[in-house]
């Protein structure tokens, strides 16, 4: 038998429930491909005896009614695993050790997996090239001097080189479909409320979404579906009835109209993102859609509401972290406040530092209305702009990024030009509304590239069904050497 | 605007992070080039625009003041940097 891990989970399922291959095989195989990519520093840590054991289970007494019968995933070290240390990328939870499963992960293995490793991430997911991480910079499968991405880099990077079938990540300005992006993979952020964000490190809890990392769309559909779902542990859960997102898949898209806003065109954007984007419309014009130009005209301030509102959310969310409880402490410090001091600066790693100074400024007394009120109305006006859009259309259609992936070092000592990368990925997050970034093609060195779909409000299976009719009709094959086994 | 190292310095007071004097200097420059992107904001006119509170269609759940969980301390404290069997320890606080 061909190389089991190169395969899209959909078809590791097919071959798990026609017993093609065991549940251990498949586990033992995915332990093999993870040990021999040390190189990409995609794992922070790994969980293999209890995969191994999870494995034998299923193997003795398989259930293979399930949406993930005995699947070995990776998951971003932002989601609180219980027993296993979550460190989120920081030195100030390198000793976190969750006593409680987050609902996302829990769901998960509800349906049939179980936790293969905790993946590498921008620290607090605060970064758009993993390069913020206390454990390192992660490299991008498809070049070794290239960054996979941020902030959920380690979950494209090891969906990218076989370490997993598929992968989940959080997005709060991109973080999930950015990644994506720069790997040649599918990546989902779902509507505000749909995954739970309950036992999820917070980062900017408005903004903030779990959300699928796979091969292909028909995964994504998988992934949403067994990962979504109420929660009364969060108060911003949405209580509706769950989707057969995969089951419902289909790949007719006659007569839908998509929108295409002309703000998603920026200055100094390489002339690749532009004809892919050209022939991204042709497809789905050949489908059957109708295109339609739109306005977004709000668009150009996204990108500076996004570095008020989430900065603000995340000065508040990281206060918990002052070395009482849990986490590091510093050595030093002879009072209470010193204390504090030290290990939040010892702790913390420059980018989270920069935010969380950002945050508290804007939210200080004398400037909370200049500021923090300001994005609020601006965040109204972008709202306002989508809601005014998909009165008449039923999808929105742009690039995932201005670029394919940037080399490691590149951006690093620039913080406004890093930020820029999330020009297209930010306004979706701040209207909550769920966008797809699925592969398109590549530039001139041969770098992939994604286009991103913007749907209304929980209407995910819209969208997966205008990238499942894409996927087919678009020829892309995410071609990856594996250079570093 | 622009932020000098003094505010930086109250700033950081207030977020509770100790910054070394040394790196004071790099940092007053990269927030300034921050805040200046940021502050594009004000060509916009916002004057009769409600601020955008919550992107939730409903509004926040509240469930009953029932105790539904508790008796853990042993697994709450299992965590924490320093301990004994019943507390948090932290520096003296009072003489």
């Amino acid at each position: 038998m061909a190389d089991i891990t190169n395969q899209s989970l959909n078809e590791i399922i097919e071959n798990v429930k026609t017993k093609k291959v065991s549940s251990s095989e498949l586990t033992k195989a995915y332990i093999k491909n993870i040990e021999g990519a040390k190189k990409l520093n995609a794992f922070v840590t790994t969980t293999f005896d209890l995969a191994l054991d999870k494995s034998k289970k299923f193997d003795n007494k398989p259930n293979f009614d399930q949406l993930l019968p005995g699947i070995p995933l990776a998951v971003k070290d932002l989601f609180c695993t219980e027993n296993t240390k979550t460190t989120a990328g920081s030195n100030i939870l390198n000793n976190f050790i969750p006593s409680y499963e987050s609902t996302v992960t829990k769901n998960l293995w509800d349906n049939g997996s179980f936790l293969l490793g905790k993946l590498n991430c921008d620290e607090f997911a605060m970064g758009s090239s993993n390069e913020t991480s206390y454990y390192g910079n992660v490299i991008n499968p498809v070049g070794d001097q290239l960054v996979p991405g941020g902030s959920s880099g380690g979950s494209s990077s090891a969906l990218a080189a076989d370490l997993t079938p598929a992968t989940i990540g959080t997005d709060t300005g991109g973080s999930i479909r950015q990644p994506a992006s720069f790997t040649g993979t599918v990546g989902l952020k779902p509507t505000y409320g749909l995954c739970s964000r309950w036992g999820i490190v917070a980062f900017a809890s408005s903004l903030d979404q779990a959300g699928p990392m796979t091969k292909t769309i028909k995964d994504c559909a998988i992934m949403l579906e067994a990962m979504s779902g109420f929660d009364e542990k969060d108060s911003t859960s949405i209580n509706k009835k769950k989707e057969q997102y995969s089951k419902n898949l289909k790949d007719n898209i006659k007569g839908l109209k998509i929108g295409i806003p002309k703000e998603y065109r920026v200055d100094n954007m390489p002339k690749e993102v532009d004809v892919l984007w050209e022939k991204g419309k042709k497809i789905l014009k050949d489908l059957g859609a109708q295109l339609i130009d739109i306005s977004l005209p709000h668009t150009k301030y996204a990108l500076p509401t996004y570095y008020i509102v989430a900065p603000a959310e995340a000065s508040s969310n990281l206060a918990r972290y002052d070395g009482v409880r849990y986490g590091y402490r510093s050595k030093q410090g002879k009072d209470l406040i010193e204390m504090y001091e030290k290990t939040r600066s010892e702790g913390f790693g420059d980018e989270v530092k920069r935010r969380i100074l950002i945050g508290t400024y804007v939210l200080s007394s004398g400037y909370y209305d200049a500021y923090y009120l300001k994005a609020q109305k601006v965040r109204q006006l972008i709202k306002k702009d989508f809601d005014d859009s998909f009165k008449n259309i039923d999808a929105i259609l742009t690039p995932s990024t201005p670029s394919s992936a940037f080399k490691i070092g590149e951006k690093k000592n620039d913080p406004v030009s890093m930020y820029l990368n999330d020009i297209f990925t930010v306004p979706v997050n701040l209207a909550g509304l769920p966008a797809l970034s699925m592969p398109a093609g590549v530039d001139n060195k041969g770098q992939p590239l994604g286009l991103q779909l913007i749907g209304k409000a929980l209407d995910e299976q819209k969208i997966l069904n205008i990238g499942y009719a894409f996927e087919k009709n678009c020829g892309f094959k995410n071609e990856i050497k594996k250079w570093w086994s | 605007m622009s932020l000098d190292k003094e505010k930086i310095k109250h700033v950081a007071k207030l977020a509770r992070i100790s910054v070394d004097e040394a790196k004071v200097e790099s940092l007053t420059k990269d927030l300034n080039s921050i805040f200046k992107f940021i502050e594009q904001l004000n060509e916009l006119n916002t004057d009769k625009v409600e601020p955008l509170t919550s992107i939730l269609n409903q509004s926040l759940r509240s469930r009953k003041d029932d105790i539904s969980d508790g008796k853990i301390r042993e697994k709450i404290l299992k965590n924490s940097p320093k301990e004994n069997e019943e507390f948090f320890v932290v520096p003296k606080v009072v003489e």
